[in-house]
């Protein structure tokens, strides 16, 4: 067996389907935790902000949704686009999987953004850049699910929605870079990777583990969303129909 | 011969269109009427209008634009002649590119030219419609490029008209950012050259990118 074989060991669909149906409650153990985790520290643990009170503590939700859902969209057009130029049935379908969870952590970060913004700058919405940038995202998400779902040929779904998700892409930089490009209202960039952060250590921790949270769960439900979309395309295969038969026995 | 279909597959758009001429002319009918509802919407201050003109003018511009998209391969598609194009010996680049031109020509110059006519209705400054105009010049070709791609992707689906919309109208945020801003900039004192600029390097960008994103999306739609 060559090591490029190897690597590609999980891209058959039913040996994906036993690898993640085997790490499905262990992600979810993760996610639940970290989340607690996380929780705790930024709503008992991180000290209350000297400007903005306690109001702040739902950045603990808001920068790791917003992180989530850019780099979600950059997953989903990678493998969208692996999918396509390799013809690779999986990687397009965990591409369709990520797109509900992407749009759901681009709304997640829209809503507990306005509900921030509400007490610190007295408006739910500005048109600033960066918040502009994540409803474009939003947008985004919206088109390329709206387009592989209105195409009833899988093939052309999948690989429509990839040229879509690689011209959609060219948005997400632009979105990290807008803070930098105009100075607007929204307040910089205060995580950075080469400055040493602004923020106490309690609350980057918080923040640093409900981001594991949410890379946990992000895992879990696209994997379970994958595993349904690999049911509903190989059920013409021997092995999903001994899969049902197993089952409907187990349950009589 | 290669090369000679951009130019080939644009003329005969062109002269299609000629011989339906009521038809070609719709975009910009509903770009001056789409306008001259806003007046009528937000009051008739004068201030007002100078105020929300470029904006007004760019946002009927961009469904203007997007209007016509759904024709734009459609009855191609249905007569055969699409598949056959893609078929033949040429470039597909080339053939998706003279479509975009096309399509400029049908829409994006008429409304260039009808322009500077909204921007005597909304009041502005003979300087800001200048610089309207120029911006318009550079951000149209973009709509008519990014908008083939859209119109590529939804070839023959039921809910293609709506959809293009979905797909094309967030991509075209920029141009309708840098369009506006440009106679913003000129009506606050300032120079539009930045603006013009970007709009400039978003053309390039697109002219470069654009066509063989539609000749891609066009295979895979005929496939």
């Amino acid at each position: 067996m060559s090591r490029s074989f190897r690597l590609f060991m999980f891209a058959a669909p039913s040996r994906f389907y036993a690898l993640s149906g085997f790490l499905l409650p262990w992600l979810w153990l993760l996610a639940i935790g970290f989340a607690v985790a996380g929780l705790y520290v930024g709503f008992f643990l991180a000290p209350t902000d000297a400007t903005q009170g306690d109001s702040y503590r739902i950045i603990f939700v808001h920068v790791p949704a917003a992180w989530m859902s850019m780099i979600l969209y950059l997953a989903m057009a990678g493998w969208a686009v692996f999918g396509w130029a390799a013809n690779a049935r999986l990687a397009s379908m965990v591409a369709r999987a990520l797109a509900p969870t992407g749009a759901m952590f681009t709304f997640l970060a829209l809503w507990t953004g306005a509900l921030w913004g509400k007490p610190t700058w007295g408006a739910w919405w500005v048109w600033d850049a960066r918040l502009t940038s994540e409803l474009i995202l939003l947008f985004l998400y919206l088109g390329y699910m709206a387009l592989v779902e209105s195409i009833d040929d899988v093939r052309r779904a999948d690989h429509a929605g990839a040229l879509l998700a690689l011209i959609g892409a060219i948005n997400v930089p632009i979105i990290y870079f807008s803070v930098k490009w105009w100075n607007t209202l929204h307040q910089g960039a205060t995580i950075s990777m080469t400055a040493a952060p602004k923020m106490a250590a309690t609350m980057l921790q918080a923040m640093l583990l409900m981001t594991v949270a949410f890379w946990a769960y992000s895992f879990a439900v696209v994997f379970m969303r994958t595993r349904a979309l690999i049911l509903e395309r190989e059920r013409q295969t021997q092995w999903v129909m001994d899969l049902a038969s197993r089952a409907t026995e187990e349950k009589k | 011969m290669s090369r000679n279909v951009f130019m080939l597959v644009a003329g005969r758009d062109l002269r299609l269109a000629g011989r339906r001429r009521f038809e070609a002319l719709l975009p910009v009918v509903f770009f001056i009427v789409a306008a001259s509802l806003f007046p009528l919407g937000v009051g008739p201050e004068p201030q007002v209008l100078r105020q929300i003109a470029p904006g007004v003018v760019w946002v009927c511009a961009l469904l203007a634009a997007m209007l016509s998209l759904n024709t734009l391969f459609a009855s191609d598609h249905q007569d055969g002649s699409l598949e056959q194009l893609l078929l033949s010996r040429h470039s597909t680049i080339l053939v998706a590119g003279g479509k975009a031109l096309a399509h400029w020509v049908l829409t994006g110059l008429p409304l260039i030219l009808a322009a500077p006519l909204l921007g005597v209705l909304f009041d502005m400054q003979s300087h800001s419609i200048l610089v309207m105009v120029i911006g318009l010049i550079l951000g149209t070709p973009v709509l008519s490029l990014l908008g083939s791609i859209g119109a590529a992707l939804t070839l023959g689906l039921r809910s293609g008209g709506v959809l293009i919309l979905l797909l094309v109208l967030p991509l075209c945020i920029p141009i309708l950012i840098f369009g506006a801003g440009a106679v913003g900039s000129v009506d606050a004192g300032m120079s539009a050259a930045g603006h013009l600029s970007l709009l400039g390097a978003l053309l390039l960008l697109s002219l470069v990118a654009a066509p063989p994103a539609t000749a891609a999306a066009l295979r895979i739609s005929m496939s």
